[in-house]
């Protein structure tokens, strides 16, 4: 059984306000993911980051992409949901899909699910973790806004969706 | 007085454990709420299982209670405390694009880490899918920096842009909570699926 949706909603604002308390910032997935993919680029090819301003940014005076407080704590998201798992007894290799469609389409929809996710969170600088939530907790503006759009777009798109999931 | 890292002026690497240490009750949290599975999340946008609202507007008032109140006594500098700039363009097709991922992929990023730490494969799959989008941003960057960058407001607040107190808005957001809440807690009687919730507490 999982957790009362309420009572994990209080126990995740209070990981999000140690955050903010003892790191000033908020919580983030996406960053995460995007400081991975710099840093690869940068390992395999060097001359294709001091040719773009994009990638330039991140190694400036010898940075190092991966030591970074989102890095850290993505690594850390795996830690915990991992022994969350464990403790319920719910750790088994598993592709989760509605019975209507095959696990190929289930991996495809993923796939192009996750780009356009992680796309579109690098362009609103966060995702429902970063610039939703987080954002709405100190009040910014650009979090309400984001955490409007993420969902009403999803409403918007679940009619044409509605094969894969119900 | 917080943050801690900044009054007591911690070293880079004490703040990545603390970094570490608060991704592990994140992640703990997001598998505890059911946020590992694809079917609870995608629930949200057909009504049958609405966990998604109650956990992520439960979790953003105890955060924003949390920080205004210990900003009030004196232990937390709220002026220290990252707020996200906000593009106007940026935020609303960014949000946009996001949506439709959500609805493809039944995940976000972070709930597609806490799915892939308990072994669910398509949520491995996601996370593959998010490394490209990431990397086909940094390479088509130059196209739409202009897009990207334009529009900025700075990181204004919520509160302030309506000219009212942070406590009232607070306020407001409570009341506005507890009504989708009740909502949220309709639209599952009204739309209910017991196989699916059956699949999903399997």
């Amino acid at each position: 059984m999982y957790m009362n949706p309420y009572i994990a909603g209080i126990i995740l604002g209070i990981v999000l306000l140690s955050a903010m308390y003892f790191s000033g910032r908020g919580l983030g997935a996406s960053g995460g993911i995007k400081y991975c993919v710099v840093s690869l680029v940068g390992a395999l090819d060097q001359e294709h980051v001091e040719s773009s301003s994009y990638y330039k940014n991140y190694f400036q005076g010898n940075q190092k992409p991966l030591n970074n407080w989102l890095v850290f704590e993505v690594l850390g998201v795996l830690v915990g949901g991992f022994a969350s798992g464990a403790i319920s007894g719910r750790l088994k290799f598993k592709v989760e899909k509605s019975p209507n469609i095959s696990a190929r389409k289930r991996f495809l929809m993923a796939f192009l699910g996750g780009i356009f996710f992680v796309y579109g969170a690098q362009l609103a600088r966060g995702c429902t973790s970063g610039a939703a939530l987080s954002g709405m907790a100190v009040l910014s503006i650009a979090g309400f806004v984001t955490m409007i759009a993420i969902f009403g777009s999803a409403y918007l798109f679940a009619w044409f969706f509605r094969k894969n999931w119900i | 007085m917080g943050p801690v890292i900044i009054s007591l002026n911690l070293s880079e690497w004490i703040n990545l454990l603390i970094g570490f240490l608060i991704g592990i009750g994140f992640g703990f949290s997001l598998e505890q709420a059911g946020f590992s599975s694809s079917r609870k999340l995608a629930g949200m946008f057909y009504g049958y299982d609405t966990t998604v609202l109650k956990v992520f507007f439960t979790a953003a008032i105890v955060a924003l209670l949390g920080s205004q109140f210990l900003s009030y006594f004196g232990l937390l500098d709220l002026d220290l405390v990252y707020v996200n700039h906000y593009y106007v363009g940026a935020s609303i097709v960014g949000g946009v694009i996001m949506g439709a991922g959500f609805i493809m992929g039944g995940f976000c990023p972070g709930t597609a880490m806490s799915a892939a730490s308990i072994g669910k494969i398509d949520a491995f799959v996601f996370l593959l899918g998010g490394l490209v989008g990431a990397f086909l941003f940094a390479e088509t960057y130059p196209l739409i920096e202009e897009f990207a960058t334009s529009s900025y407001k700075g990181p204004v607040k919520i509160s302030d842009w309506i000219g009212i107190s942070d406590g009232l808005f607070a306020f407001i957001l409570i009341i506005a909570a507890v009504v989708l809440f009740w909502f949220a807690e309709y639209a599952e009687k009204r739309f209910k699926r017991p196989d699916i919730i059956e699949d999903i507490n399997s």
